[in-house]
C-alpha cells in the first residue's frame, strides 16, 4: 500500500502577524509521521526523559515516545492544550504575545511544555535522572528540527490546496449513511 | 479542526457543547460516559469548582468504531456557562468541528439561552467561523419540567435557520445520543467534502 508523502495543513489563513488556523484540518501521512517519531525518540533518549509527547494546540495527541503505559495520553493531551490556551490568554491580557515555555515541578516528576511554531506543543516529562538544564537544551534542538518539518509541510499543503488534490485512499470517499449509523450501534 | 492520521489510521474530531449555565451540558456528557463501553471511552475529565459548576471544561474522548479501516474518535468538550467565564469559552471553541447548542427549556431561562447563543455567534465569528457553515444542532433540554416553552416558540427564538433540533431530558438520557449522532454525522459528511 502506498501512502502519499505529504503532510497537509489546509487553509492556513494569515491575519495580522499571526497564523490563524480556523477551519483547517491536520492531515498526516506515514512519511512525516515517521520523521516526527524519530525526532521524539531521539529527544526521549538524549534528554533522559520518561516520556515525550507532541500535541496539537486543539488538544489532540500527535505522537509520543517513551513509556506511555501508565499514562492516560488522551487526557494529558487535552489538558496540556487547555493549559497552553489558558496561559496564552493570560499572556495576551498582559500584552505578551505568548508564553513559549511552561514548567511544572513535582515531587517526583516534572513537566516541561513548549510551543513549536504556531500550533504544536512539545511536552517532556522527566524525573531526577535528568535535569531542567538538559531538557531545555535538548528541547531547543528538537524544536528547531520539528519546526523545519512543519514548515515544509505547510508549504506542501499550500501547494496541494492550489492543486485541489484529494488523498489517494481517503476513508471518506465512499462513506455512507450506513457507515455512520454503525458507529452508534 | 479534525486530525486525520494516515499513519495510525485515525480520525479525530472535536465537538463542543455550548449553552447557558445549568442547561445540562455536563449532564449530556455524563450520560454518554455512563452508557458507553469501557473500551470505547477515555476518562471523563471535569475541571469543576467545589460546587460542581464547570470551571474550564469537561472532556470526554470517545472511540465509536471504524469507518473504512480508520478509527473514528470524537473529543467532546463542554464550556462553562456562566457569563464571567467568557474568556474560557473562547479558548474551548478553538479548532472546533461541530457545535451542539443545549438550550434550557424553562421559560425563565429563555433570555439566558438567547444571550448564550449570541455569545456563541460572536466567539465563532472571531475565529472566522459562521454558525450557518458549521456542523451544528440544537437540543431543547429539560423537557420533563412542567414550566417550559413550547418547541415551536423555542425554534422561533433560537433556531432561525431551521437546523436540526432535538428534544432532550439529559438526566434520563432522552435525546442525548440522538443529538450527538446528528452532529457527528454532519462532521463526517463535512470531512467527506474535503478529503
Ligand atoms: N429536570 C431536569 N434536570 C436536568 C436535566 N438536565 C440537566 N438537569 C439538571 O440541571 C442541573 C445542571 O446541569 P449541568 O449538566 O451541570 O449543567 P451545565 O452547567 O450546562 O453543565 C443539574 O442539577 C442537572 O441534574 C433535564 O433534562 N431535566
Ligand atoms: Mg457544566
Amino acid at each position: 500500500m502506498k501512502i502519499p508523502a505529504s503532510f497537509n495543513i489546509a487553509g492556513l489563513r494569515l491575519r495580522g502577524d499571526e497564523i490563524e488556523v480556523a477551519g483547517c484540518d491536520l492531515v498526516m501521512y506515514d512519511n512525516e509521521f515517521q520523521k516526527i517519531d524519530e525526532e521524539l525518540q531521539r529527544l526521549h533518549q538524549q534528554a533522559n526523559a520518561n516520556v515525550v509527547f507532541l500535541v496539537d494546540k486543539n488538544g489532540q495527541l500527535i505522537a509520543s515516545a517513551g513509556d506511555t503505559h501508565n499514562i492516560d495520553t488522551t487526557s494529558l493531551a487535552s489538558l496540556t492544550a487547555g493549559n497552553i490556551a489558558a496561559t496564552g490568554g493570560i499572556a495576551r491580557l498582559l500584552g505578551e504575545k505568548e508564553f513559549t515555555i511552561l514548567f511544572h515541578e513535582g515531587e517526583k516528576d516534572n513537566i516541561h511544555i513548549s510551543l513549536v511554531g504556531q500550533r504544536i506543543i512539545l511536552v517532556v516529562i522527566f524525573d531526577r535522572r535528568s535535569s531542567l538544564g538538559l531538557v531545555r537544551l535538548r528541547v531547543k534542538k528538537t524544536a528547531e528540527v520539528l519546526a523545519r518539518i512543519f514548515d515544509e509541510i505547510t508549504s506542501k499543503a499550500e501547494k496541494e490546496k492550489v492543486e485541489g488534490g484529494k488523498a489517494a485512499e481517503s476513508p471518506f470517499a465512499e462513506i455512507s449513511d450506513e457507515d455512520i449509523d454503525n458507529l452508534f450501534k | 479542526m479534525s486530525f486525520i492520521n494516515y499513519s495510525s489510521r485515525e480520525i479525530n474530531c472535536k465537538i463542543v457543547y455550548y449553552g447557558p449555565g445549568l442547561c445540562g451540558k455536563t449532564t449530556n456528557l455524563q450520560f454518554i460516559y455512563k452508557k458507553t463501553n469501557p473500551e470505547q471511552k477515555g476518562k471523563l475529565i471535569s475541571l469543576a469548582t467545589e460546587s460542581e459548576r464547570t470551571l474550564f471544561f469537561d472532556f470526554l474522548p470517545l472511540a465509536l468504531g471504524d469507518i473504512r479501516g480508520f478509527k473514528v474518535r470524537f473529543h467532546l468538550y463542554t464550556v462553562p456557562g456562566q457569563v464571567f467565564y467568557a474568556a474560557s469559552r473562547k479558548l474551548i471553541l478553538k479548532g472546533v468541528d461541530g457545535v451542539i447548542f443545549v438550550a434550557d427549556s424553562q421559560i425563565e431561562r429563555m433570555e439566558a439561552n438567547m444571550e448564550s447563543l449570541e455569545d456563541l455567534r460572536i466567539n465563532l465569528a472571531e475565529q472566522g467561523y459562521a454558525v450557518e457553515k458549521l456542523p451544528y444542532a440544537v437540543q431543547y433540554n429539560k423537557r420533563d419540567i412542567s414550566h417550559i416553552a413550547p418547541v415551536e416558540e423555542m425554534n422561533k427564538l433560537l433556531n432561525v435557520n431551521s437546523v436540526q433540533w432535538f428534544e432532550g431530558v439529559a438526566t434520563a438520557g432522552v435525546g442525548v445520543f440522538e443529538t450527538l449522532k446528528g452532529v457527528a454525522k454532519q462532521v463526517l459528511l463535512e470531512l467527506k467534502k474535503h478529503y
